[in-house]
């Protein structure tokens, strides 16, 4: 019995050395020296101010910028600026009568923000909150149907807004993984660096 | 489901069955303690821990010994994880001053990771410290997963044994698991992970100011050491507390292949191991092909139903809970590996899905956690069915039950029994509990049947040591963490005594020749029985109850009926 009290407690403080202090710290090592942007968060700065992170999406009503997917933790924490360092869903199913009220209305300030007609279909992406509530992505669907918003707020030609959209429309990875995705932090930026 | 996704899923699958000899083969290689590529560079280090422990590597242990091992390192495990929980306020890596957490709570999350279920009632960026997630929650992530390698190695014995009554020594596994299998995996996979832009530091948050002018608190810490780890060892609880839907969990659809490949890897590599262990790898072959039949049964089910429009948010296909990089296929090929494999990670909310979809998820898990399973625990449960399926055939051809030429008798089989009906009572009983009390009912986040899914969900995500989590409910009371904790003993331990007590007597019997009365474990014929056995058993125990759920549900909504 003292073996296997001694054996136990052995190989548990052992084990706690190597897989809770060594293994992570030599992780952070290797990945702070070869991947230090992605490491420590992807973060954007512009003149010295960190405006977010490539990965991580953010909240706006500002007809100049393109809009992110819904986020059910933001509406969850009454839209607070502090609300994003936490993540979270809706977890509502498909029975869900709140669901269907929020896809209704989300739908509603969609075509009314963007001038649509009332039987304009509208990419699911832009109805539907996100898994984390920070989705960094939208549909090039999504981001099509707000090029004349934008455009227009920002007294630009269409064209030139499509050009941008283009250039930030991210095709699947390494040709055949995921979906083409536009990155809308990175179109907003570029959006305020031609102006 | 467009063209590229389909060759998404087929390049997965490919990836999954090329993988599983290649590490089969060296875990087969390292439990024999035979030569490997990293012996020169691990055989030191695996010494002085004998060394430090008092552990010969030739001294072997009966089935007792053995299980007597696992409780102790488990539990020893569990007294330090709780109270380092309990004071995590006063202790150091703290940078977000975060409180002690509160002992309900402590109890479920030391329970849920020292059994490999990783359930989080707690939101991770918002409870735990860098402290209790580095040296406590990430230390179980590899041990708890060790300790099921170990003891399906010491099951493997005793089936295969030829020379008496021992299974091996499970402090040796121990070592072995951790350090040639699960480290090595997982400093490589951490360091892919971090190169997509999984986050890796010990950095405080990070105060952005967004595009329109507000404060975005960017969270940062040890995330991609852990993810790995989380995934190799089918743990899945998340740093982050959207789990591996967060973008710093998992950024890119390169990252979410590398993890979902790493869910399924180990769990299937085990059944070649198995093969070349008892001598015979088309024993382990005729495991993986039942396995994969049944996860490939499953996954289709979902997708179909995932690609259903949802008549009750007007026709549309849903992506609520879904990520864009993502999209439904991969979210959906994720829902069915983690639920499979008792991994209860997501990348994106299974309460969300459609519910025919959230229901195969659910048959998943209440199956027995055995299509591939957790690493080791997948196996050994597999090995259940496998011999109830032996006995069934021999009952009804009137041969005299074998498996690998020893005789399966009453006492393996009531033990056989008794792995099943623990966990499968835990997760009923403990659901009606749920549903009659207004402790059970308040944490609802949806109602009507979907409320029931959800607490039924719970204590099997529990039982099944699986962890993940039908998120609408509200899990972190008093009444639940309690529940849950104990439904997690149950499936752990309901499962492990029975199943070495099973390997400590079959490794006593003598071989019998094969003659032309014995019925063949290797054949596709044995691979229908097996499916055949798996889903009339999960039938027979859990149909009412789906039924009261997913079911009706998926019902009610073609119906355009909501709550």
């Amino acid at each position: 019995m003292t073996k296997h009290i001694r054996a136990a407690v052995t190989a548990f403080v052992l084990l706690t050395i190597i897989t809770g202090v060594i293994y992570p710290l030599l992780t952070t090592g290797f990945g702070q020296v070869l991947f230090p942007y992605q490491a420590n968060g992807s973060l954007i700065e512009r003149d010295g101010v960190v405006v977010g992170s490539a990965l991580i999406g953010q909240i706006t009503d500002d007809p100049a910028y393109f809009w992110w997917r819904p986020s059910a933790v933001n509406a969850m924490q009454g839209g607070s600026p502090e609300a994003l360092i936490s993540s979270g869903a809706s977890n509502q199913g498909w029975t869900s009568a709140t669901l269907a009220e929020q896809v209704a209305a989300r739908a509603e300030a969609i075509r009314s923000a963007n001038n649509l007609a009332a039987d304009t279909p509208i990419p699911p992406d832009l109805l539907f909150a996100s898994a984390s509530g920070l989705d960094p992505h939208i549909s090039p669907e999504a981001a099509a149907l707000q090029v004349a918003r934008v455009a227009e707020a920002r007294d630009l030609e269409v064209s030139q807004v499509e050009a941008l959209v283009a250039q930030y429309t991210e095709a699947p990875q390494l040709l055949v993984l995921g979906q083409p995705r536009v990155n809308v932090l990175l179109l907003n930026l570029a959006l305020d660096d031609i102006q | 489901m467009s063209g590229l996704e389909f060759v998404q899923v087929v390049l997965f699958f490919g990836l999954l069955i090329a993988c599983t000899p290649l590490l089969g083969g060296y875990m087969a290689r390292v439990f024999q303690g035979q030569r490997t590529p990293l012996t020169f560079a691990l055989r030191p280090a695996e010494h002085a821990f004998y060394r430090v422990m008092g552990v010969k590597t030739d001294d072997e242990q009966d089935w007792k010994a053995y299980a007597g091992a696992v409780i102790a390192f488990t539990l020893i495990g569990f007294a330090f994880l709780f109270v380092l929980q309990l004071i995590q306020g006063a202790l150091p890596l703290n940078p977000a001053g975060l409180g002690n957490v509160e002992p309900f709570l402590a109890f479920n999350t030391a329970t849920s990771f020292v059994t490999n279920t990783n359930w989080q009632s707690y939101g991770g960026e918002t409870t735990l410290s860098y402290l209790t997630q580095s040296i406590g929650l990430a230390v179980q992530n590899f041990v708890s997963a060790a300790t099921g390698i170990a003891v399906v190695i010491a099951v493997t014995r005793g089936l295969a044994g030829r020379t008496g009554k021992l299974l091996g020594n499970f402090w040796v596994d121990l070592v072995r698991a951790t350090l040639y299998v699960l480290l090595p995996l997982s400093l490589a996979l951490a360091l892919v992970l971090i190169s997509q832009g999984v986050v890796q530091n010990l950095n405080a948050p990070v105060a952005a100011v967004t595009l329109s002018g507000e404060t975005q608190m960017l969270p940062g810490g040890p995330a991609a050491s852990q993810i790995a780890i989380k995934q190799l060892g089918t743990n899945g609880g998340g740093f982050f507390n959207v789990n591996s839907a967060h973008p710093f969990e998992n950024p890119t659809p390169l990252s979410n292949l590398l993890q979902l490949l790493s869910i399924l890897l180990i769990p299937a590599a085990l059944t070649y191991t198995y093969g070349v262990l008892v001598g015979s790898r088309r024993q382990g072959w005729t495991i993986f092909a039942a396995m994969l039949i049944l996860f490939v049964v499953g996954l289709s089910v979902m997708l179909l139903a995932e690609y259903t429009p949802n008549p009750v948010v007007g026709g549309l296909v849903s992506l609520e809970g879904k990520e864009l990089r993502f999209g439904i296929t991969n979210s959906v090929l994720w829902g069915a590996a983690t639920t499979a494999a008792s991994n209860g990670s997501v990348n994106s909310m299974i309460s969300s899905y459609s519910p025919a979809a959230g229901g195969i998820a659910l048959l998943n898990i209440v199956l027995g956690e055995i299509i591939f399973g957790g690493v080791g625990a997948g196996l050994y449960g597999m090995l259940i069915f496998v011999l109830l399926t032996v006995f069934l055939a021999g009952l009804m051809v009137g041969r005299s039950p074998e498996y690998l030429g020893k005789k399966v008798e009453a006492g393996e089989i009531k033990m056989a029994i008794m792995a099943v009906l623990l966990p499968s009572a835990a997760i009923l009983l403990f659901t009606a509990i749920g549903v009659t009390t207004e402790a059970g009912l308040s944490s609802r986040a949806n109602a009507g049947p979907h409320g029931f899914t959800e607490i039924m969900y719970a204590f099997a995500s529990g039982a099944g040591n699986n962890g993940s989590a039908f998120a609408g409910l509200n899990a972190n009371t008093p009444f639940y963490n309690l529940l849950i904790g104990i439904s997690m003993w149950i499936g752990r331990f309901g499962v492990i005594v029975p199943v070495l007590a099973i390997a400590g007597s079959m490794a006593g019997k003598r071989v019998a020749p094969q003659s032309v009365g014995t019925f063949p474990t290797d054949s596709p014929l044995f691979v229908l029985l097996l499916i055949a056995v798996i889903l009339i058993v999960g039938a027979l125990t859990f149909f009412p109850a789906l039924a009261l759920g997913p079911i009706v549900e998926q019902f009610l909504a073609l119906n355009v009926r909501a709550f």
